[in-house]
């Protein structure tokens, strides 16, 4: 298979996990805070098929579960009846609704902190490589001074300067912006790179000979190339992302309750009683595997056209 | 050697320049240790402030920064409020538990990892080689902290290994051979997922870097003057490929101390990473700042041994000086 096609089947693969997450709100059965009170720590729901129709088993009755059921859903049973199709927390929420809500979340957050860092590690490593001099010393220095630092402390500590109650919006993009802003350095070192040697090339001197501005060369000539190393690195962060917010919502620093993420879903999953008797509660980091797989290969295919 | 002093004094600096920015960060943090505090109603105002002056977190920030150098070169860095002890003797007894499993962790991965690598590399489009990067793939899309907790979920489900924790009850009675069985086999799940973690990256480094000298003209001129293929392979081709291997050897020794983090919490195992979690909630800034500087000078540590090594392996980057 060539490149163009691995890209392709890759971009697919990963558009189709992706948009149940996207539509959250018209896949899961339930909005993601509905408790369900009578109904704390269910296990999944037993669906079976009878003539082909899907019935689903609450409480020793069955019910059959409808396509479209009205309420603007994708699938539901009709009022009395229930349905889990990964049982439910101790509240009583559907795992499976909101592990496709915390999916949009995780997946947001992803997208939103990488592109935080390639726009931050965009600047940087434009002025520190056509620039050079003292904002280029500083930068490097700078970035040296972020990378001595275990990631996670500086993702705590930046947490640490924010007010402890902030409303649900906030809690969802303050995570995004730290993550985001940690991690401006490697980009800009790549980018940096590429502004050097783009610099004397024959057509940006040329440029330069006929009198062009600082402004005009950066944004007609050394933008242009930093693209391919942009769009690498953006496959790469977004899985990297998806996983540190995972890690900072699991410890209780990242997106906050009732707003799910993969990772703070994981946070009771993790808990012992949860391992005896709750195994369902692990499905938030099942979830999260295919995710991150597509982004995964799709980095490496892209990596990987570099040599050639 | 002139080089090594320079980096030396390089290092040196970095660090110092850490601590006052991490001092800074802490300083601006919203929050103290006795925050916490001044929310209980039954504690008066008066008394948070006096608890404050007595643990010195009133001083201006410039003597505060100057008391902590005092400290660190006294070799006890600081006082920890939480623990009311100084920050030291709390941290030796946790380095040993984090080291213990970094340390086996990092032997583990290297011992499969490289030998993967190689043989992947000279099989290179054939079904092992094929088989076995697919799985490398499907590894790296597990993530550590859902690994663990899936083995925790098999360990309690079926009894075979114990479910977090570093020592069974009864440790204390038990002879110093059962001892050290007991600790081994607690350390079989985080090592597992600490090693899952890591063996698909170096697996991919190994086989990319002996792919590259492979492409070599002098790898070409050895294969034709029919050297054989394994002393090709090991003697030739492995350590031109030494060189990015040494790089991510000096990573890998660099984050000891900090690649376990998350692993340690989720398993419940003693080491650093509790103990900083639980400094960074209750803003127990003297273990916060001890734990960052340690794994900073880890970092740096790591890197200059690779520097080094690469300099006594590599003739190549000799030719620069």
């Amino acid at each position: 298979m060539n490149r163009r096609w691995r890209i392709g089947l890759t971009s697919i693969f990963i558009a189709l996990v992706v948009a149940p997450l996207l539509l959250a709100g018209f896949v899961a059965p339930y909005p993601y805070a509905e408790q369900h009170r009578e109904y704390p720590y269910a296990p999944p729901a037993a669906v079976r098929f009878v003539k082909a129709r899907p019935f689903v088993e609450v409480g020793g009755r069955w019910c059959e579960v409808r396509l479209l059921p009205g309420n603007g859903r994708l699938f539901g049973v009709a009022a009395p009846c229930v349905i889990f199709l990964s049982g439910t927390d101790g509240n009583g929420r559907d795992v499976f609704s909101r592990l496709l809500y915390g999916g949009r979340i995780s997946l947001m957050t992803g997208l939103l902190s990488a592109f935080l860092s390639l726009a931050l590690g965009l600047a940087a490593g434009v002025v520190a490589g056509y620039f050079g001099g003292w904002p280029d010393w500083l930068l490097m220095r700078g970035g040296e001074l972020v990378m001595a630092l275990p990631w996670l402390y500086l993702l705590l500590a930046t947490r640490a300067l924010l007010p402890l109650h902030i409303s649900a919006v906030e809690a969802f993009v303050w995570p995004a912006a730290i993550i985001g802003a940690v991690g401006w350095v490697r980009p800009a070192r790549l980018i940096r790179g590429v502004v050097l040697s783009g610099k004397e090339r024959g057509f940006v001197l040329a440029a330069r000979g006929f009198g062009a501005g600082h402004a005009y060369l950066i944004r007609r000539h050394l933008l242009p190339l930093t693209g391919s190393v942009v769009v690498t690195q953006a496959t790469v962060l977004i899985p990297l992302y998806m996983l540190a917010e995972m890690s900072l919502s699991f410890l209780g620093l990242g997106v906050e309750e009732p707003m799910p993420s993969w990772g703070n879903m994981l946070t009771e999953a993790s808990h012992y009683h949860a391992l005896i008797l709750h195994r369902w509660l692990l499905a938030p980091g099942v979830a999260a595997i295919p995710v991150l797989l597509g982004f995964l290969l799709l980095a490496d295919i892209l990596l990987d056209g570099r040599h050639d | 050697m002139k080089y090594l002093g320079w980096r030396l004094l390089h290092g040196v600096g970095l660090l110092a320049l850490l601590s006052l920015l991490s001092f800074m960060l802490s300083q601006v943090a919203s929050g103290d240790f006795y925050s916490q505090l001044r929310n209980d109603p039954r504690i008066s105002p008066e008394t948070v402030a006096a608890l404050r002056a007595q643990a010195g977190i009133d001083r201006p920030f410039p003597i505060r920064y100057a008391a902590w150098i005092v400290a660190v070169s006294r070799g006890d860095f600081g006082y920890s409020l939480a623990y009311h002890r100084p920050v030291a003797p709390l941290l030796e007894e946790r380095i040993g538990a984090t080291l213990i499993l970094t340390g086996a962790a990092t032997l583990t991965t290297w011992l499969i990892a490289v030998p993967l690598g190689i043989w992947s590399a000279a099989r290179r489009g054939k079904w092992g080689d094929r088989v076995s990067t697919v799985a490398v793939s499907l590894v790296l899309a597990v993530p550590d902290l859902v690994l663990a907790i899936a083995l925790l979920v098999l360990s309690v489900q079926t009894g075979w290994l114990p479910a977090g924790g570093k020592i069974s009850r009864g440790y204390a009675q038990m002879g110093s051979i059962q001892q050290l069985r007991d600790v081994a086999w607690h350390m079989v799940l985080p090592v597992t997922v600490l090693v899952a973690g890591s063996t698909p990256v170096l697996i991919r480094h190994t086989r990319a870097s002996i792919l590259e000298v492979m492409e070599a003209p002098f790898a070409m001129s050895a294969r034709a003057q029919g050297i054989p293929r394994r002393r090709l392979l090991y003697r030739h081709l492995l350590p031109a490929a030494l060189n990015p291997l040494i790089s991510l050897l000096g990573l890998s020794l660099g984050s000891l101390l900090s690649a376990s983090l998350l692993v340690e919490i989720v398993t419940g195992w003693p080491g650093l990473g509790p103990l900083f979690l639980e400094a960074v909630m209750a803003r127990d800034f003297a273990v916060v700042l001890a734990v960052v500087m340690l794994s900073a000078a880890f970092l740096f540590i790591g890197n200059l041994v690779a520097d080094l090594l690469l300099y006594r392996f590599d003739p190549r980057i000799r030719t620069v000086d």
